[in-house]
């Protein structure tokens, strides 16, 4: 997907903007230095003192109209030159609409501007995509990571998926922890397998949670290129409720966060600061997606989880870490590799949360839990 | 001398504060927080289906936004390889095709056209866009009208097989008697597209014209159906469209050595195909109309759509 930056298309009606700014911040200034030097000319040729006083007004005015226009012209430039990315693959610099969830008369809207279907329960027939897939003997790796004490919500989560995640198809788990000990014992159906993956302890939940997008790409580098169609990365803090099936499939998958779905662009909580690779200006966004869930072919989750740990790198290496760790990257990722397909709310809920019209079913959703008591550090 | 330079003076500052002003307002409701830039999103048809059950979503105008989509697919450098049959009579409606296509027709994008003929004198002379190609191919006539659109399915087949493979990362086979009024574009892309009938899209499906005589290969049983999909527009990836026209044509054979043939042809054995290997994106009736001069509630804009044609006068037969 490398992209020239040269194919970057820019709105025409923002680079006119700009044009049109420049040369009138440009005209401005030089009519307000003509003026000073005309009223400069008649100053010397001696007119009476009323002349004189409303000329040295309109002289200070125009140098203060002057100054302020030069700066005006400076703020542009340096403002568009911050916006510019200079990294290929960012190059979906529009500026167009946020795309609604749920319409104004309040149903919610099954596709997005590029035409991604948004996955609600009513817009599918589970029994009709199910034998799709199930021609395709198809494979399904799925990754948590349970270090330290996050090992206490394994339990649950496995047992509520072998009720609900993709019953009647092939499922690998992937599980990383620090203490393979603490990993329940749960019986898991036909098909459907678990592999332990002993990883190293750390002592910020911050730290962990940047670390899942590195392991999630050697571990696609090193395994699941042969053993796996699609991926899926979870949180472990969360339980199953209701079904999560094979109309969840697709080249890339993100899911929208139930937090955010019916916020305007500009509250997303977004990283905002432009020295982070995962700034996203004010203007742009279309999606508050969650970073508990990431999906897809085994291809496309390797870019996306090698671009992240890429940028994640970059930020590091400058002290910064963003505002939402990595699911701050997953979302400018999103907006500039639009996944193709999105799901709703239904497929990542958070127990804390009333319910709301338009989420009908909850089907995976963040336990309620105690920080304090989880986290390695506050 | 002193009034008129005070005027003038004022008048300046006026003007300057003014277009101050107006450009400041112009430029902030632009870049962001005003103009309720949040939610309108005036996106999102809800009096037409937009996505199907296997979740393909259905293109109508309003359920996408052409800005962006174009966008993604200039990153991508692509070529759309579009096949058109003209044969006998039906030279006369390329011109009225290739001059509407280089207006509406993924204007912008790379597209190469390969048209096939048993008249290539006949080929109209239409100056074509830049990084748009055009290549005539020479066909034996055929006496049978239905025969000529059949025998599309083997000629696809074997076009892909030869020639594009390397040259075209996307195909779609039109109908050569139809014109374009309106932006059809990469919206349309997909792995594999089917374009709604245009007489079908609003009406039950035990009134769809699918072949029911088990005997045929295109054989669709009662109470068994998506949707009706006209056979002709459709298209998609190399490999897909490959799949499609490969199987459509093994399919008439067999029909032909067991002397039957379906009741509207490849179309029949089109609908067969698309029930069985789900299209992974649908084209509303906007996309093939009936004609521009009729019109129907939801289908707010006609993109392409069959022009009026005597077909005894066109046809070879009857």
């Amino acid at each position: 997907m490398a992209s020239d930056l040269s194919v970057c298309h820019l709105g025409l009606l923002h680079i006119l903007m700009k044009v049109n700014f420049y040369l009138f911040f440009l005209a401005l200034t030089g009519f307000s230095l003509t003026g000073h030097s005309v009223l400069r000319v008649t100053k010397d040729t001696k007119p009476n003192s009323e002349m004189m006083k409303f000329l040295q007004n309109a002289n200070t005015l125009l140098l203060v109209v002057a100054v302020v226009s030069l700066t005006g012209l400076i703020f542009l430039g340096y403002s568009s030159t911050s916006l510019r990315y200079k990294e290929k693959r960012f190059c979906l610099k529009l500026s167009y609409k946020q795309p609604s969830v749920v319409g104004p008369d309040g149903k919610v809207v099954p596709v997005t501007p590029w035409l991604s279907p948004i996955v609600w329960e009513g817009t599918f027939d589970p029994l009709l995509i199910d034998s799709i897939y199930r021609q395709q003997n198809i494979t399904i790796a799925t990754t948590v990571f349970a270090l330290g004490k996050y090992t206490q919500f394994l339990k649950d989560f496995l047992e509520s998926a072998e009720q609900n995640y993709f019953v009647g198809f092939r499922v690998h788990y992937y599980l990383f922890t620090d203490q393979p000990e603490q990993v329940p014992e749960v019986k898991l159906g036909e098909e459907r397998q678990l592999t332990v993956l002993k990883v190293p302890s750390s002592n910020r939940w911050q730290e962990i949670t940047l670390r899942r997008m590195e392991k999630l790409e050697k571990l696609i580098e090193s395994r699941l290129v042969n053993e796996a169609d699609y991926v899926f990365s979870l949180d472990v803090d969360t339980k199953f409720y209701g079904r999560w099936g094979a109309e969840s499939l697709g080249r890339l998958i993100g899911v929208i966060h139930p937090g955010y779905y019916q916020t305007a662009r500009e509250q997303f909580p977004y990283e905002r600061r432009p020295e982070s690779q995962a700034f996203i200006p004010y203007a742009e966004g279309d999606y508050y997606y969650g970073g508990a869930v990431i999906g897809g072919l085994v291809k496309d989750v390797y870019e996306a989880a090698k671009t992240c740990r890429e940028q994640l790198d970059i930020d590091a290496a400058k002290s910064i870490e963003a505002a939402w760790q990595e699911e701050s990257h997953l979302n400018k990722y999103f907006l500039y590799n639009k996944p193709s397909k999105v799901l709703s709310p239904e497929y990542l809920w958070q127990d804390f949360k009333p319910h709301t019209n338009e989420v009908k079913i909850i089907r995976f959703s963040q336990v309620i839990k105690n920080y304090a008591a989880v986290r390695p550090n506050p | 001398m002193t009034m008129r330079l005070r005027q003038i003076f004022y008048v300046f500052l006026l003007g300057m504060f003014v277009g101050l002003s107006l450009s400041g307002l112009i430029y902030w409701g632009f870049t962001s927080i005003w103009f309720g830039n949040h939610l309108t999103g005036n996106l999102g048809r809800t009096d037409v289906a937009s996505v199907t059950p296997w979740l393909a979503p259905i293109v109508w105008e309003g359920t996408f936004d052409s800005r962006v989509i174009d966008s993604i697919y200039k990153q991508q450098n692509i070529t759309i390889a579009t096949t058109v049959f003209a044969l006998g009579k039906y030279t006369r409606f390329l011109k009225d095709f290739l001059e509407s296509a280089e207006e509406h027709y993924f204007v912008g994008f790379r597209v190469h056209f390969y048209l096939f003929t048993d008249q290539p004198e006949e080929v109209p002379n239409v100056k074509l866009g830049q990084e748009r190609y055009l290549t005539v191919k020479t066909l034996p006539s055929m006496n049978r009208w239905q025969d000529i659109s059949m025998s599309r399915m083997e000629i696809l087949e074997k076009l892909i097989e030869n020639e594009l493979a390397s040259e075209a990362d996307y195909i779609f086979c039109l109908d050569v008697d139809t014109k374009f009024y309106g932006r059809w574009g990469v919206e349309s892309l997909g792995r594999l597209v089917g374009v709604i009938h245009p007489w079908f899209f609003n009406v039950p499906r035990f009134l769809f014209t699918y072949e029911h005589r088990p005997k045929s290969q295109a054989y669709i049983p009662a109470g068994k159906g998506d949707f009706y999909y006209t056979g002709a527009a459709f298209g998609g990836s190399l490999k897909d469209v490959h799949n499609l026209t490969k199987t459509c044509r093994e399919q008439m054979n067999i029909d032909t050595a067991n002397s039957i043939e379906a009741l509207w042809h490849e179309e029949s054995h089109l609908n067969k195909y698309f029930l069985y290997n789900k299209p992974s994106k649908l084209l509303s009736p906007e996309y093939l109309w009936r004609d521009i001069s009729m019109s129907s509630g939801s289908v707010k804009i006609i993109r392409f759509s069959h022009v009026a044609k005597n077909n005894a006068e066109v046809r070879p037969n009857l």
